[in-house]
């Protein structure tokens, strides 16, 4: 499953929300990869997240596979959509 | 052997010595046979155990210390190394190339390097310095390489190192660390400041002091003056031994001094604070006798951090300061002072050629309203809770002032419609730091309620010597008279409009240079907290009469060192003091 979502937070996926990330998508089992621009990352990784360089206004695709898939998608899409800094 | 350098932080400090650098890692690739490739992955992912548990211990001990933020640091070198891609890097590694578990973290980690560093933002090319970091400790786990750390010293050391940030400075443990001598560096260097602000004594610029000391060796660092003193006879170790057992006698004498006036002999009083940097600082400066804060830099909430700290975060700093020195003792908050060669890793800046002449301070303030309306609710929030004042640095023009002053009071009308208690009659100075503000100081006085006298920079811009370059250390002359000139008609200029003057830069804690500054009027005296009860020993044996002497006499003068040996010739007991 996949769904769209651009980055609003002005310091984009840098150290804490990265790493916001990376804890809930580490709480699920199935994979979890953000695509920028044709890029892929595994979400439960630090280091490929800020690796993919995310900023402000940029569009991300989240893609969720393999088990609770739905709601992985859904609770990662609320978290980025959230995002304060 | 000795060494001479710039004294940074006085006091002496004896003991062996301790090198802070990166201890070299020597991987060599070996290839292994298919049999062992499981046992090489078992071994590396208790070292991984290990080094996670270790940083853990380094976390917790930096919370307590430290606070979060520093802690913070920590969480993400042990999220690095959960990460599954990372490990995940490493175990392909080690599989499919049959090599030792050493040369698959060291290849592994550099790849991740090179995408850090590649990236075209400053952030994200320090995050390369963390991985290098997390990958260097389980390197020396795997290795079997003791991880040297302070933590682990039982007697009192000599830190060397080619440079210590502020970060390195404010982990240094007191007790342990009788002294510190660096290559880099200046008496405003931030390792200066921070080693007086805690009392330790130090010795920096002294180019190559790293690879003249060897670990172990006995070092006398002498922050008096400015001398390292390696492998010494015997009998200098003595001599020095008794000159710091002398020199705390003179410290329990200046205590007695801790909540005694600073008055001259006949009756002048005036006013000896502190410059702070953060809450901690204050603390300290109270302990060391300060009568109010006539500096307190904000930039610590904004720096080390990936965003910028919200009102209510600056709000808890200013108001924690402002409480702590009641309703009577001034607190002097500066605006944000950042740009130029302080960056954040969170707004981007354009690289200066010039960066202290360039886009810092109050230009970037009046330039980002958004950012200086967040600090100025913040402050003015903070003042309804003591004597705040505030002064924007780095004003060159009374354009600028005014349009400061027009957001401060946008700020206040805010604040008013929302029924938020700030004091309306709070005090706003400006730092005169720019020779173009010292020489219409006569206008500016109209428009302010105090001065500030920024001499780091005041004395570098008017000299235009360049502070940070050792080459030219010589032009760094606080008491060259074109300075002392230029804050005489300050000091003239504010007192003919009544307003008050006080100075915050190193000069204003200079034994030297304090009876030329009493005799000129100035009013308040900010300073390192540690070099506050020295000061007051001075002003209390000084009368203000002589002092107006010694300033007219240095005012016609041509020559900074013949008004040092001056002063230090009439006022004779400024060198028991030192």
């Amino acid at each position: 499953m996949e769904k769209s979502v651009v980055i609003k937070n002005p310091t984009g996926l840098h150290a804490r929300p990265a790493a916001l990330l990376v804890q809930k998508a580490s709480s699920f089992r199935c994979n979890v990869s953000l695509v920028k621009q044709g890029k892929k990352a595994n979400a439960k990784s630090i280091m490929n997240v800020m690796a993919l360089g995310v900023g402000q206004n940029d569009e991300v695709l989240v893609v969720t596979e393999g088990e609770q898939e739905a709601e992985a998608l859904q609770a990662i899409v609320e978290l980025l959509e959230g995002l304060k800094d | 052997m000795e060494c001479k350098g710039i004294a940074a932080a006085s006091g002496y400090g004896l003991g062996r010595a301790f090198l802070l650098e990166d201890q070299e890692v020597r991987v060599i690739r070996q290839t292994i046979s298919s049999d062992a490739v499981d046992r090489e992955i078992a071994r590396l992912e208790e070292e991984i155990r290990q080094a996670i548990a270790e940083l853990e211990t380094v976390r917790d001990t930096a919370r307590q210390k430290l606070g979060d933020d520093a802690a913070a640091i920590f969480s993400a070198h042990i999220m690095m190394l959960e990460d599954p891609e990372y490990l995940g890097g490493i175990i392909e590694k080690i599989k499919q190339a049959m090599i030792n578990a050493e040369a698959a973290v060291e290849e592994v980690t550099a790849e991740f390097v090179a995408i850090f560093s590649g990236m075209d933002n400053e952030y994200m090319r320090e995050r390369a310095a963390d991985l290098k970091d997390v990958a260097g400790r389980l390197l020396r786990r795997l290795l079997g390489i003791k991880t040297m750390s302070l933590a682990d010293i039982a007697e009192e050391v000599v830190l060397c190192a080619h440079d210590l940030t502020p970060s390195d400075t404010a982990q240094l443990d007191r007790d342990k660390v009788a002294g510190f001598v660096t290559n880099i560096g200046g008496r405003t260097s931030h390792s200066a400041i921070m080693a007086r602000s805690m009392g330790i004594p130090a010795v920096v610029g002294l180019k190559d002091i790293v690879t003249k000391v060897k670990a172990g060796d006995f070092v006398i660092v002498d922050g008096n003056e400015g001398k390292v003193l390696v492998n010494p006879p015997e009998g200098i170790i003595q001599e020095y031994r008794a000159k710091k057992e002398k020199f705390a006698a003179r410290q329990r004498e200046f205590e007695k001094l801790l909540n005694e006036k600073s008055i001259t002999s006949d009756g002048v009083q005036v006013e000896l604070a502190a410059n702070i940097g953060n809450p901690e600082d204050a603390k300290g400066a109270i302990t060391n006798g300060a009568e109010g804060v006539g500096l307190y830099r904000t930039e610590f909430l904004y720096m080390g951090r990936a965003e910028f700290p919200s009102e209510e975060e600056q709000f808890k700093a200013y108001k924690e300061v402002a409480m702590l020195f009641g309703k009577e003792r001034p607190v002097v908050i500066r605006t944000l002072d950042i740009g130029g060669d302080k960056e954040l890793p969170y707004l981007e800046m354009p690289k200066e050629m010039n960066p202290f002449l360039g886009y810092r301070a109050i230009r970037l303030c009046l330039d980002r309203p958004e950012i200086f309306k967040t600090q100025l609710r913040a402050i003015l929030r903070a003042s309804a809770y003591g004597k705040v004042k505030m002064m924007y640095p780095m004003i060159a023009t009374l354009q600028e002032l005014r349009a400061a002053n027009a957001i401060l009071a946008e700020v206040k009308q805010e604040l008013s419609k929302e029924n938020i208690s700030f004091n309306p009659q709070m005090e706003v100075g400006i730092m005169v730091e720019i020779p173009a503000v010292a020489a219409l100081a006569h206008q500016f006085a109209k428009e302010v309620d105090f001065f500030s006298i920024g001499t780091n920079d005041l004395v570098q811009y008017t000299l235009a010597v360049d502070r940070m370059n050792e080459k030219i250390s010589y032009l760094y002359q606080p008491l060259n008279p074109s300075v002392l000139s230029l804050i005489q008609n300050v000091i003239s200029a504010a007192h003919n409009e009544k307003k008050w003057v006080g100075m915050c830069g190193e000069m204003a804690g200079d034994l030297t240079a304090i009876p030329i500054l009493l005799g000129m009027g100035l009013d308040e005296f900010s300073m390192s907290a540690s070099s506050i009860l020295a000061a007051r020993a001075l002003i209390r044996q000084l009368s203000k009469a002589d002092a107006v002497d010694i300033a007219q006499a240095a005012l016609k003068m041509d020559d900074a060192e013949a008004i040092k040996a001056y002063v230090e010739q009439k006022v004779s007991f400024i060198a028991g003091l030192k």
